[in-house]
């Protein structure tokens, strides 16, 4: 996928699939992925547990067990194919070059170390300095990420900071070596609203200062409609429909994405009913046929449970892995979903 | 940090308190007949019998009797500190005996203890690093022979091996260091590892399912993440935490056997506190029985404490809580 | 909805103590749930919104006394069950029901759906068919009746929330709390739960208290809606009324920040009131207005000097606030306004 940006590409995943092997057989938790991050850009993945939008992610930073775990493609960073580095030489780029935010910062610090030992650590890890310029580093982060009173809290631990404390101190960890790329998977979903505007916000202005590439996982079309410029949604480990963001919220293609915005109830108005999707996602242990939203689409006919749909590409870098004919969508978009979510 | 040690002792103390009143009812009040007839030994004159009633205050109320009894075992007797009471069957006062029993069992629980420590958490990491490896497996098989083999014939086993067949170590009985230091260690050093064996099979299996399940949380995956060497991320993060627990078991472990090493010390003739406990069974010498009992509780007790603060000190949620 | 009164609850109260050892029986507590009035009333869904840590769902323990107020007075359908004893209440605990988030933890693993949602029949000895009656139960939630016979972890999330809905609907309750129902589940089957309770409602005549943090879906559910801060109820109002036309300040930051798919991406062009600072300790909380410590309104000498009581503005609505927010969606300036509370974020 690479269609206008800004900036220089950073990432380029090709064509990666993630294969585990579990004791109940393949569990085909990414497929056939791929897609493009540049400078300044920040891509949203979006999709529900077991979408693959995590595990994708994984991969680029080299944390998944290769003992159990077969993967296929390339992820190239900076025209490197990460796949293929040793051990030792992804160590180097992880934390440096692609740095990562989890999800849940009640246990993604260690429980024993004090928070500021585990940023000069993080430090330390890339660059040989005394460790007394290692803490000195770890201060001016936290002070950076909006920890008040930052010189004395770097020596409390974790336990002794709010979740959205929590996130900001993750957030300054990521931050240490001024990383190319910043891989975010639900960095707010454990967190509460007004803290998620203060983290979401804090992220952006990371982008916009640090001049990276930021990667933003959520289930949550609403985060992304706020921060991505760019839109990835993704089904059963498969990509459904990319483009940029405006894209995506005025004209998406894919019954899917269409499904996810009818489903989302939103605080704009009050909806006589909700519309679903209906059943529940496939297993990635038998995936269904063809396309694998098939089972669950509205719209489907023939074509859907036979051959996979490919990407089909349209204007504005616009790509979606869907049958149903342009004309067709756009009749539905206009007529229905559009309409029904207030957007033309 | 102060007030909390300061608590944990108070109730350390209402612990000690509460375990000598158990056992004061245990082997005064429970069993039926007259205690004197059951402390004198085997065979008591009328006279001996009188000065035991008289001794133990047995002739005056509940209360004052447990009175007497308490106020000895803190504050001493006429043998010292602490009151233990005077054995008739051995003509001996308690403390003496036991002063001449501890030092025994102390060299032989402190070197098994640092043996089955330091062997029993590297097995486990080793296995918990090359999990599923042919390494893991055999130090599991190890492990799962280390709890089963009883101790009695690995004891008798090692000594007809070692002792009888190669002469490498030293036979049974104990040497005391000042008097050959060589024949000590000769003769301790079997001991010492099949006591060991046990509690090195069970560390090992504890520290491996630890450093398994620590290896598995988010803040290992964060320290990966920063880009930390594979051996930094297992022995700073991942042994940083799955050690706790094993930290404050091992005082635990280490006092059950002040008094319940018995099967290794009568195997090897140690005659420590675990075997004279037993003994006095044997020739009804309750007094002993009684001193080595509370000996061992107060020592189980005390350990809890050390266990407490140790935890406390290595875990910062539980010390600033 | 005829406006006729179910659950009355008022000044209530719930203080827990903060655990500190034995020998160190401290006087501090939680105050979990604080001085809080309110009405549900017959048909209805009242909505209790806020963030964690608030109360919420402590409140809706309260309603059902699965927990005993320290303070106050809830009356149920014109019984007063403040401190009715457990053994007293079983005749009442049949006609007040409640979901829980995670379906999972809450439905015995050893046990057939069929058992679990018969379970409810034999503790209170009413039906004498029950299979019959749970086979209706798992068709009007969406199942199967062939479901009968598996077990919790043969299904999927969504699923096992109807199996919850199923077992809270088994004695015809009048009222069902709801605590975070959906919070755990995909968007695509939130939807699904979510349809499914308003037609159970809408069938069984139905009265739900709501609790979510989730302000959107609250908003899709809710006649009436209480935002809760600290424990207290600050604000409390008509579902349309609230989301129109916010007054409470906390209840506007809340509505602010709540990220929107309508913004057409791009970014952060979108005006929020981004809230300083941390959620006070609710053992030591703030005095006079709870909220003043982080509130854009803040105005020193008397927010952190008077409590606000609550005020009544239009029709039922009422708000806890000195300084209420007059326009709605208010000004650029105001949104970055800031009482002198420190956040390093700008």
């Amino acid at each position: 996928m690479s269609e206008a940006g800004s900036g220089a590409t950073l990432l380029e995943v090709r064509d990666l699939s993630v294969r585990f092997r579990t004791r109940d057989g393949v569990v085909q938790a990414v497929s056939n992925l791929s897609y493009t991050l540049r400078r300044g850009e920040t891509l949203g993945i979006v999709g529900e547990s077991g979408s693959g939008k995590s595990v994708s992610n994984l991969a680029t930073m080299g944390l998944l067990n290769r003992s159990y775990t077969d993967i296929t493609g390339e992820i190239l960073f900076e025209g490197t194919d990460v796949l293929k580095l040793r051990q030792e030489q992804m160590r180097r780029i992880r934390g440096k070059d692609i740095a990562m935010i989890f999800q849940d910062p009640f246990a993604s610090l260690h429980p024993m170390y004090r928070v500021g030992k585990q940023l000069a650590e993080a430090v330390l890890a890339h660059e040989d300095v005394s460790r007394d310029a290692a803490w000195n580093r770890a201060v001016e982060l936290l002070e950076a990420v909006g920890i008040p009173n930052a010189r004395a809290r770097a020596r409390d631990y974790p336990h002794q900071f709010s979740g959205g404390m929590r996130q900001r101190v993750m957030i300054a960890m990521a931050l240490v070596h001024n990383p190319d790329v910043l891989i975010a998977d639900e960095p707010t979903t454990a967190l509460d609203v007004t803290v998620q505007a203060q983290i979401l916000e804090l992220i952006d202005r990371v982008k916009r200062e640090f001049d990276c590439g930021v990667i933003l996982i959520t289930h949550d079309l609403g985060v992304v409609a706020e921060t991505a410029s760019h839109v990835l949604v993704m089904y059963a480990g498969r990509p459904m429909e990319y483009g940029p963001a405006q894209e995506i919220f005025t004209g998406a293609q894919h019954p899917y994405t269409w499904g996810l915005l009818e489903s989302m109830p939103t605080v704009e108005k009050r909806l006589e009913i909700l519309v679903p999707i209906e059943g529940s996602p496939p297993s990635l242990l038998h995936p269904p046929s063809g396309c694998p939203f098939h089972p669950r689409c509205k719209y489907r006919f023939e074509p859907c449970d036979g051959e996979r749909p490919p990407l089909f590409r349209l204007p504005d870098g616009h790509l979606d892995a869907c049958y149903l004919p342009p004309e067709r969508k756009r009749e539905l978009w206009t007529k229905r979903i559009g309409a029904e979510l207030g957007v033309t | 940090m102060l007030i909390y040690i300061a608590r944990r002792l108070v109730w350390t103390l209402v612990v000690i308190f509460v375990v000598v009143l158990i056992t004061f009812v245990v082997f005064f009040k429970l069993p039926a007949g007259d205690p004197a007839l059951r402390f004198a030994g085997r065979s008591p004159t009328t006279a001996e019998l009188a000065l035991i009633r008289h001794r133990l205050h047995l002739d005056k109320p509940f209360y004052t009797e447990f009175g007497y009894f308490v106020k000895n075992f803190f504050t001493g007797d006429s043998n010292g500190w602490p009151g233990l009471g005077y054995s008739y069957e051995g003509d001996i006062p308690v403390l003496q005996e036991i002063e001449q029993r501890a030092p025994r069992t102390l060299f032989l629980i402190a070197g098994a203890g640092i043996i089955w420590l330091i062997f029993g958490v590297a097995i486990g990491v080793t296995s918990a690093v090359k999990r599923r490896s042919i390494v893991d497996r055999v130090a599991m098989g190890f492990a799962l022979f280390g709890i089963s083999a009883p101790v009695f014939w690995l004891g008798l086993m090692s000594l007809f091996i070692f002792w009888k067949e190669l002469h490498w170590t030293g036979g049974s009985g104990y040497v005391p260091l000042t008097q050959n230091p060589a024949a000590f260690f000769s003769h301790l050093i079997l001991p010492w590892i099949v006591l060991a064996l046990l509690f090195m099979a069970v560390y090992a299996r504890l520290t491996r399912g630890n450093l398994l399940e620590t290896l598995g949380e988010d803040y290992i995956r964060t320290a990966r993440a920063k880009g930390l060497s594979e051996r930094a991320v297992i022995f700073r993060h991942g042994l940083r935490a799955s050690l706790t627990p094993i930290a404050t078991i091992f005082p635990l472990d280490l006092a059950q056997l002040v008094g319940g090493a018995v099967i290794t010390e009568t195997v090897f003739n140690l005659q420590g506190l675990g075997w004279l406990a037993v003994n006095s069974v044997f020739t009804q010498d309750l007094p002993t029985v009684l001193g080595v009992v509370l000996l061992g509780a107060v020592c189980v007790a005390l350990a809890n404490l050390v266990a407490d603060i140790l935890y406390a000190f290595l875990d910062p949620r539980v010390r600033y809580a | 909805m005829n406006g006729e009164t179910l659950v009355e609850v008022q000044g209530l109260t719930k203080h827990f103590p903060v655990k500190q050892g034995v020998f160190a029986r401290g006087k501090q507590v939680v105050h979990a749930v604080e001085d809080v009035s309110l009405t549900v009333r017959r048909g209805e869904t009242l909505g209790i919104v806020g963030e964690s840590g608030c109360g919420k769902s402590t409140t809706a323990r309260l309603i059902v006394r699965l927990l005993e107020p320290t303070g106050g007075k809830v009356v149920f359908d014109g019984r007063d069950i403040t401190h009715t004893s457990q053994r007293a209440l079983r005749p009442v605990r049949q006609e007040m029901q409640m979901i829980f988030q995670d379906p999972y933890s809450s439905l015995n693993p050893r046990k057939s759906i069929g058992q679990i949602i018969a379970e409810p029949f034999k503790i209170h000895h009413t039906e004498k068919d029950a299979r019959t009656r749970v086979r209706e139960l798992l068709e009007r939630v969406g199942l199967s009746p062939e479901h009968y016979n598996r077990y919790p972890h043969e299904f999927s999330g969504g699923q096992r929330q109807r199996i919850g809905v199923a077992r809270a609907l088994a004695l015809q309750p009048k009222l069902i709390v709801c605590d975070e129902p959906v919070s755990a589940l995909d968007v695509s089957v939130q939807a699904q739960i979510l349809n499914l309770l308003k037609g159970l409602q809408r069938e069984f005549h139905l009265t739900f208290v709501f609790i979510s943090h989730d302000l959107s879906v609250i908003r899709q559910v809710s006649d009436r809606i209480a935002v809760m801060y600290l424990g207290r109820v600050v604000e409390l109002a008509d579902s349309e009324l609230l989301y129109e036309h916010p007054r409470h300040p906390y209840t506007a930051a809340l509505l602010s920040a709540v990220p929107k798919p309508e913004t057409n991406g791009g970014g952060y062009g979108r005006r929020r009131i981004i809230l300083g600072g941390d959620l006070p300790s609710p053992v030591d909380p703030p005095q006079a207005c709870i909220f003043h410590t982080r509130c854009p309104r803040m105005k020193p000498g008397h927010c952190d000097v008077d409590a606000p009581q609550l005020r009544k503005f239009d029709g039922d609505h009422v708000a806890a606030c000195h300084y209420p927010v007059e326009k709605w969606p208010i000004s650029e300036d105001e949104l970055r306004r800031r009482p002198g509370v420190e956040t390093g974020v700008d």
